[in-house]
């Protein structure tokens, strides 16, 4: 499916496709780009963005963005998630950057926007703690004024790549006596700083995505405070609206949709009990993928008229996930006996991995796929904002 | 892609909205039920003089040029009001066979009475076994001189107790299940011969097993060339599902707002029904099946309007889905209204009666699910869909 599209929109179209085909660096075309790639190898795509200005969609001009319109960005995508590239790391160019050009200071905009762009800085999130779960509003990691710096203590947790990362942005609480969002503070902390300490959490697909993060008597410059002390909550709930924004994921889920008939169709004899209950299944998933994606057309165009999509992105984060988590376990089912075998992590060809080629990452997909309901704000959070915003309960 | 109405358009739905706000609310409805005949030609007149029953013919057949999304407009509005007046039956089904079938001397002599509102059709391809089979068809026609001669039972009629005309699907060659050789022709409904068993719908409707015993109809009477009626029935079937899925949406938003007016307002346990959480996810969940039902049923009627070649494919995953989401909504409309919902005097359970009803005309969503995965793109059957085929035999 696809917008009915100008003639300069689909120019525009045409030129980006062009661009993917000829620059995506083959070397980033690996089982699960996410989980088998060296930091410097996932920067590779970020760096050939950025020498084309198209780093960051969403950005005003004045920043570094590309100046596009919300037809355009939403061409850029659809474009690159088709294609199978790895979007460039979304804490850095999708979440702290829209933050720090709107609520920063002009010294913290020229110091860390820039190095955003050209992947110099690799940003991870420092809100979720050991028993914050989607309330994020209950964070307990302290910041203390001393001086020109405040002293940070706490403990965050399930933080995406932070192995690699240079520095985290954290919620942080400046006023303990204030009631839950009000003593809230958004502080940028330097990963190379004393008392820093990172350690893998492994999860349950075997791969090293997320962190523990500790924060120890670590100094940071009060030029550090996003906006003002106290204001921190504001500055995340916008950030978090950027966040929801992109999770319809129709892409992704399209191109794992036609590994999965392809699976389908080259594994699953005919005369197998179960052949006519995939067809079915997979007619089901292909049209809840397409009524996603008729959605999101629709939400683009009320966009670009004018309209807030409003809660939109609640029903996105909601069914994008759900008919990902849903494929994922299709074909996880559609491998049968290879089922059972899992890649070992670091990944290595030196590894004997059995069955066909396109079901080796079928379990860890499987797997961790059951991820995302829960980020991001679980999906019950999700029916809560809602049932909230929209139908006013 | 978001329908941005042109202000024609505006104008024709505000003046559907203001003519049944004020003639026919559910009280007018139900009187409209009770009397002997069933519905209103009253209403029905009103209807054409608004010009709805030309909305959506060409203005080269001296209509107004609506199209499809004329007819959506219309069906949308008729599903918010459970209008029983067969604007479905003689407009989109048979008026929409006239213009397809584009034979000048036909369309002169039936079109203007369709769309002035004088006459009333309906479609008679059903019979007692060919479920929703257009092939299927053991009626005879045999030409007899400058007549054919038509000898059948055709089942489920919807309309037919009303109607002046009707169309009939019989058979001038091959055998019982052939595609080839069914032909359609417009009968009197007072022809000689020509028995008319009427009962009453599930929603409020009247319809007919129609038996035809050597009835006589004059060969120019024969709609569109002879043996070539399936491929004519599948066309009108897409339309057919355009406009009933656009009806069910009317329907689906009805039952939601009056749901969630009931969850605030009904008190249980001392506490508004709308404050449990189990309830608040329920009304989220068919906030998101209609907004999805109206992404997809738009989508369709955009398709048909551009004649788009894989439209018969859409219209029937549209069927399917929008028919699954309209029950799912139907059913919790009434679980969510408790007792309430089961009483006969509320307007609930008409709605779902309406929606069980759409779900069974033209297929049900099972039926196009399985259709919607056999098929690819371009209507032609797919390898998977053959191996499906092969498997069944």
């Amino acid at each position: 499916m696809e917008l009915s599209l100008s003639r300069e929109d689909a120019a525009f179209r045409d030129d980006v496709r062009a661009f993917i085909a000829e620059n995506y660096p083959q070397e980033m075309r690996v089982p699960n780009p996410e989980t088998d790639l060296t930091k410097e190898q996932m920067l590779l795509w970020h760096r050939i963005l950025h020498r084309q200005g198209w780093i960051a969609p969403l950005w005003p001009k004045e920043h570094g963005g590309p100046g596009w319109s919300i037809t355009q960005r939403f061409i850029f995508e659809q474009e690159t998630s088709r294609a199978g590239t790895l979007p460039p790391l979304a804490f850095s160019v999708t979440m702290v950057g829209p933050v720090i050009y709107t609520f920063g200071s002009d010294a913290q905009k020229q110091r860390f926007l820039p190095r955003i762009l050209t992947g110099e800085d690799w940003w991870c999130q420092g809100y979720s703690e050991p028993g914050s779960g989607s309330d994020l509003a209950s964070v307990r990691t302290k910041a203390v004024r001393d001086g020109d710096h405040y002293v940070v203590n706490g403990h965050k947790t399930w933080t995406t790549l932070a192995q690699h990362a240079d520095w985290i942005f954290c919620l942080v609480r400046t006023d303990p006596t204030a009631k839950a969002q009000a003593g809230i503070s958004f502080l940028l902390v330097d990963m190379r700083s004393p008392g820093v300490t990172v350690r893998p959490i492994i999860t349950i697909d075997g791969s090293h995505e997320v962190n523990d993060v500790f924060l120890e008597d670590v100094r940071v410059p009060a030029e550090n405070l996003i906006g003002e002390e106290n204001k921190g909550w504001t500055y995340a709930k916008f950030l978090l609206g950027n966040e929801r924004t992109s999770m319809a994921g129709i892409g992704r889920s399209t191109r794992y949709l036609n590994r999965l008939k392809q699976i389908v169709t080259t594994e699953i004899a005919e005369d197998d009990p179960a052949f006519g209950e995939f067809i079915k299944d997979i007619a089901r998933v292909e049209l809840d993928l397409l009524a996603l994606e008729a959605t999101e057309l629709r939400i683009v165009a009320q966009m670009s008229r004018g309209i807030d999509p409003g809660p939109a992105a609640s029903l996105f984060k909601i069914r994008g996930t759900e008919i990902f988590q849903r494929i994922a376990d299709l074909t996880h089912q559609a491998v049968g006996n290879y089922g059972v075998a899992i890649r070992e992590h670091p990944v290595s060809a030196n590894h004997f991995m059995p069955g066909p080629d396109d079901g080796h990452t079928a379990s860890e997909k499987y797997l961790n796929s059951r991820k995302l309901s829960i980020y991001g704000g679980s999906n019950e959070i999700q029916r809560n904002i809602i049932a909230k915003a929209v139908l006013g309960l | 892609m978001d329908i941005q109405l042109t202000e024609e358009q505006e104008l024709l739905r505000a003046s559907i909205q203001r003519l049944l706000r004020d003639q026919y609310g559910f009280e007018a409805r139900r009187r409209i039920l009770a009397t002997d005949e069933g519905w209103s030609r009253k209403h029905w007149n009103a209807f054409a003089e608004l010009g709805l029953c030309a909305a959506p013919f060409r203005e080269s057949s001296g209509g107004l040029g609506g199209g499809p999304l004329a007819t959506m407009i219309v069906m949308q509005e008729f599903g918010r009001n459970l209008v029983i007046e067969p604007f479905f039956e003689t407009v989109v089904l048979a008026g929409g066979l006239i213009e397809d079938i584009d034979l000048q001397a036909q369309r002169d002599a039936f079109l203007p009475r369709i769309m002035s509102g004088e006459s009333i059709w309906a479609l008679a391809w059903a019979e007692g076994r060919s479920r929703y089979d257009f092939s299927n068809v053991t009626t005879s026609a045999r030409r007899h001189g400058e007549s054919y001669v038509l000898s059948g039972t055709k089942a489920v009629v919807t309309g037919a107790p009303w109607a002046d005309k009707l169309i009939v699907s019989a058979r001038t060659s091959g055998g019982a299940r052939d595609r080839n050789g069914v032909s359609l022709f417009v009968v009197d409904r007072q022809s000689a011969n020509l028995h008319l068993q009427g009962f009453k719908t599930i929603d409020g409707r009247r319809a007919a097993e129609i038996t035809l015993m050597d009835v006589q109809v004059p060969a120019g009477q024969l709609l569109g060339t002879e043996g070539e009626g399936v491929a004519a029935l599948e066309a009108c079937r897409d339309r057919a599902i355009a406009a009933l899925c656009a009806e069910a949406i009317g329907a689906m938003s009805e039952l939601n707002s009056a749901t969630l007016e009931y969850a605030k307002t009904r008190k249980q346990f001392g506490v508004a029904l709308g404050t449990f959480q189990v309830l608040q996810h329920r009304m989220v969940d068919m906030f998101i099946a209609l907004e999805e039902a109206i992404s997809l049923t738009q989508h369709l009627n955009l398709s048909l309007a551009a004649g788009e070649p894989h439209r018969s494919k859409l219209a029937s995953g549209t069927k399917s889905k929008v028919g699954y989401a309209a029950r799912f909504v139907a059913e919790q409309a009434i679980q969510l209204h408790g007792g309430m919902g089961m009483s006969d005097e509320l307007n609930v359970g008409h709605y779902f009666k309406r929606i069980a009803s759409i779900n069974v005309q033209f297929g049900d969503p099972t039926y196009h699910l399985m259709r919607y995965a056999l098929q690819n793109e371009s209507g032609v059957s797919s390898d998977v869909a053959l191996k499906v085929a092969s498997n069944q035999r």
